[in-house]
């Protein structure tokens, strides 16, 4: 590589933007994986030394000891949903943490969903 | 670990059922003062960014355009029992992202649309976008201190509404009456799912 320094594109190797892209290693892939409600939760704890893993994997696995969406995780660890996403898809594919995705469109028509959250509203 | 048998994530714990509601209006209407005022948890904000899947037409070349455009939501939560919990997402004021309300809008059980009588047009974009989307909505009117006080017939009759769209006076600051939007809008949604339609 013999690219000149182009003063142009420093401007744009914004350290804050960047740094989360490069958590996840530039991958968006992932992003259709998961809602922003859908719920992690750790199945199975790091040793802490586990290869591949960064430090965000591991503060992800420790968040996840009770049950939190995509969205909870971002905000918890101030990282964009999307990032989440992807370091998610790592730990699940690694049986890290179980991931259950919310009721589809086509399935929220479950009586039994319904009644229980007029119920569960109204005991508030 | 309470999960230390669990192999793989092939043997999950049981875990809750996610179901989201969507806060929608204009800007300043008060979306984060009713998530505030009904959920379980200090409202937490997130961002979603701009990524491939939702550039159509812009030209955006790099990722470091792709980096900078991003949306932040605040939302909060309400446990329903063990078996739900509910997700209540204050939608971005701006139409320009629309492809962050697509995404909120997939799956969600229904949305309320704020409004304010001083400024009524701001709810027009998200009154539009529901109903063409087809989620099951109602209209809760935020009563602020001076502002005019209209009939709800009125206020129906200016935002054009179907007959069947609920529409109520709220305070977005109380738990109460954030509370009664939110059972509202969820007997209306039960009343609107596909297989009431269709007997």
């Amino acid at each position: 590589m013999n690219t000149e320094w182009n003063p142009d594109e420093e401007r744009l190797l914004d350290a804050p933007t960047i740094r989360p892209y490069v958590i996840a290693r530039g991958r968006t892939e992932a992003q259709d994986r998961f809602d922003l409600i859908s719920l992690a939760v750790t199945v199975r704890p790091t040793t802490g030394a586990e290869i591949g893993l960064d430090p965000e994997h591991q503060a992800i696995v420790r968040l996840c000891r009770r049950p939190l969406s995509v969205a909870e995780i971002a905000a918890h660890l101030d990282l964009p949903a999307g990032i989440v996403r992807v370091l998610l898809g790592d730990l699940f594919d690694r049986g890290f943490v179980a991931v259950q995705q919310p009721q589809p469109e086509m399935n929220v028509l479950d009586e039994r969903m319904y009644k229980a959250v007029l119920d569960g509203l109204r005991a508030l | 670990m309470a999960f230390a048998r669990s192999d793989s994530g092939k043997n999950p714990p049981k875990m809750p059922t996610a179901i989201k509601l969507l806060i929608a209006g204009g800007f300043g209407v008060g979306k984060t003062t009713m998530v505030g005022a009904v959920s379980e948890i200090r409202p937490l904000r997130t961002e979603e960014t701009l990524t491939d899947r939702s550039v159509g037409v812009d030209d955006l070349s790099g990722v470091e355009a792709k980096a900078t455009t991003t949306v932040a939501m605040d939302f909060g939560r309400i446990s329903i029992g063990q078996d739900f919990v509910l997700y209540l997402f204050g939608t971005p004021g701006q139409e320009r992202f629309w492809f962050v309300w697509d995404e909120l809008a997939r799956g969600a059980l229904g949305a309320v649309v704020l409004a304010d009588t001083r400024r009524l047009a701001d709810c027009f974009p998200s009154v539009d976008y529901f109903e063409r989307r087809g989620t099951p909505f109602v209209v809760a009117v935020n009563c602020f201190e001076g502002a005019p006080v209209f009939d709800l017939d009125e206020v129906k009759l200016a935002l054009n509404l179907g007959p069947d769209v609920p529409i109520m006076l709220c305070d977005a600051r109380r738990r109460e009456s954030g509370k009664e939007v939110l059972i509202e809008l969820v007997k209306h949604a039960y009343g609107k799912r596909p297989t009431a339609a269709a007997h």
